[in-house]
């Protein structure tokens, strides 16, 4: 039975990984960004969040707002900073896109503190539930099924709307899809915008877990890219599974065998990038 | 390709007084600074790491954030080596770098197959696989306590490393001398220019018959070496070595320095690591936030303005002068 707990927590880890990640999939996948500021706009939306929660408006309008919040700033950062980069090397991406994690964690270091938030899990999910053989957060099951809405919504606008078409034709063959008159530059900032808002509210939703403190963007990021390369790069089902297999290993590392920690998980990204070098389920434009 | 078009090749090459300037300026501040040798020693440890990962990610064009691996590995050994072995700050300086540049070469060989963000994020993994296993070995590298009780005996059984940190600053300038000697050899033989067609098409290279992956596994054990010595000084003369020489800001920390200066031009790495460094003591004195934001600020501008890093400045400065005294003639 223990096992099944490791699992339940594992896959509440996961979820949260994967919401905070999609968006950089797409980033990397389809713009060909190494966007190395994904975790400070998750960062920025968790603050905010924290910061209305703290001010008495209820858990999940501020986790919407600070989605919508970190999706605007997505939009300024896409058309200000991220625009001149499509045509610059990998170097070049990573140093702007770290440069902007620098600010965004002095920045929050400055105006809130150094110190790590308080979680801002509220009363009415921070209880046990008895699941047929213990008790269980709900706050961690709450979180599975947030997961497995958003992943839901992800697949319906991916699989089933002319949008999600676009998106996936623009991944595969980004010339292709041009030729035939896809916008691709409107399709950039869309996807960009809608996967900085999910960062946010990833991190606002998952703040119980991942606790917010100004190194959050550097801490978490290794975590988010690991998602997007074991995943796939611009792969939204092989971000899934990969978010789901890391939460369930790095979770039952910890649990199983602690004086390993971390080093278990590493040692099989590491194997598991050698062995597939685009990843677990890569689009068709890698393969 | 633009790149050839900005290759400082270009211009004529400076004269030999030029080349004289860093390292005059570098001895003059010996003489003068009095009280802040410990700056320049850390400074100096910082340009040959920045200069390591100009090899490998600036000439060969391998993409790394995970550079800090070998710099740290090159820390940890000189510093155990220190304790437990011998406790001359040379045979642990070749031990650190040797062992440095092995496990570059057993890394590189695995991971240089790859590229792009996979061979980004095994760079990554490959540190923090480092990491993990520094901090969960308590028993050799005390963990997150760090490790401390290096005390390296006198160089060359001569002379003492005093407080001020002066026979460290000429110990470690000397290193680099040598380093940036065989730097400077290495790119201009033909290996290295083997290794700028590699970068800018490699497949054409493997076309005309270039063993592509050798040449970019041994520049990337070179490359590591280099920071394995790099990682070696800062723990003889800091005599303390932390976990945090594996994290992912120590790799991405000397890739800014790398790009403040310019890529691919050597002497970049100088001024760029100097400016780093200068600025977050300065900064970091009023408040240690304060200098991520100023050089968040500085790379950003950089990256969008400034191609080429301040090297790069100076050049097109430059050529601004030669254009100007040559229409000038013309008249």
């Amino acid at each position: 039975m223990q096992a099944f707990t490791i699992l339940l927590d594992g896959v509440a880890y996961g979820m949260i990984l994967f919401i905070i990640s999609v968006g950089l999939t797409v980033t990397m996948g389809l713009m060909r960004i190494v966007n190395l500021a994904h975790g400070a706009f998750a960062m920025v939306g968790g603050y905010f969040a924290t910061v209305l929660t703290l001010k008495g408006i209820p858990f999940l309008w501020s986790c919407v707002a600070a989605g919508l919040f970190a999706g605007a700033l997505g939009a300024l950062a896409e058309m200000t900073l991220y625009r001149p980069l499509y045509r610059k090397g990998e170097l070049q991406q990573v140093l702007l896109t770290i440069g902007l994690c620098f600010i965004c964690i002095s920045a929050l270091t400055l105006f809130v503190g150094a110190t790590p938030l308080p979680a801002i899990v509220p009363a009415w999910l921070d209880r046990m539930v008895y699941i047929g053989y213990r008790d269980y957060p709900l706050y961690r099951l709450f979180l599975i099924g947030v997961g497995a809405l958003m992943a839901l919504v992800v697949w319906w606008i991916m699989e089933r709307t002319l949008f999600g078409a676009k998106l996936r034709a623009a991944v595969d063959d980004p010339q292709m899809a041009r030729a035939v008159g896809v916008n691709v530059n409107k399709l950039f900032l869309f996807t960009f915008v809608g996967g900085c808002a999910l960062a946010g509210f990833g991190a606002a939703v998952g703040a119980g877990i991942m606790s917010l403190e100004p190194f959050y963007a550097l801490r978490y990021l290794v975590y988010f890219l690991i998602v997007v390369a074991v995943g796939g790069m611009g792969s939204f089902r092989g971000s899934l599974v990969a978010a789901l297999l890391i939460g369930v290993v790095d979770t039952a590392g910890r649990y199983l065998v602690p004086q390993f920690g971390g080093f278990l998980l590493y040692v099989l990204i590491f194997s598991l990038l050698l062995w597939r070098p685009n990843g677990l389920l890569p689009p068709k434009s890698a393969t | 390709m633009s790149e050839i078009a900005r290759a400082p090749a270009s211009l004529s090459p400076p004269s030999p007084l030029w080349h004289a300037l860093p390292w005059a300026l570098a001895l003059g501040f010996f003489f003068v600074g009095d009280g802040y040798h410990s700056l320049g020693v850390n400074i100096l440890v910082m340009i040959l790491f920045t200069l390591s990962l100009d090899l490998a990610l600036g000439y060969a064009g391998i993409i790394t954030l995970g550079h800090a691996a070998f710099f740290g590995l090159g820390a940890y050994a000189a510093g155990l080596f220190n304790i437990h072995v011998d406790n001359d700050p040379l045979l642990g300086l070749a031990f650190a770098s040797l062992l440095a540049a092995a496990f570059g070469l057993l890394t590189g060989m695995l991971i240089l197959h790859t590229k792009g963000e996979t061979l980004l994020m095994l760079t990554l993994a490959i540190s923090e696989i480092l990491y993990e296993a520094a901090n969960h070995m308590r028993w050799l590298t005390r963990g997150d306590d760090g490790l401390d009780g290096i005390r390296p005996g006198p160089l060359l059984g001569l002379f003492r490393f005093d407080l001020w940190g002066k026979t460290s600053f000429l110990y470690v300038l000397a290193v680099l001398f040598v380093c940036f000697v065989i730097s400077w050899r290495v790119v201009r033989s033909p290996f290295g220019r083997s290794l700028d067609g590699i970068r800018q098409n490699s497949r054409r290279m493997r076309a005309i018959g270039t063993p592509v992956w050798w040449r970019l596994v041994a520049m990337y054990a070179l490359s590591a070496g280099m920071a394995g010595a790099a990682g070696a000084l800062s723990a003889q003369t800091a005599r303390l070595v932390g976990l945090s020489v594996f994290q992912l800001l120590t790799s991405g920390i000397v890739a800014v320095m790398l790009v403040l200066g310019g890529e691919r031009r050597l002497y970049g790495a100088f001024i760029g690591a100097t400016i780093y460094v200068l600025v977050q003591d300065i900064a970091g004195a009023i408040n240690p936030f304060y200098w991520m934001f100023v050089i968040g600020v500085l790379l950003i501008v950089i990256v969008l303005f400034f191609e080429g890093g301040l090297m790069g400045v100076i050049d097109a400065a430059r050529a601004k002068l030669v254009r100007k005294k040559a229409s000038g003639e013309a008249k």
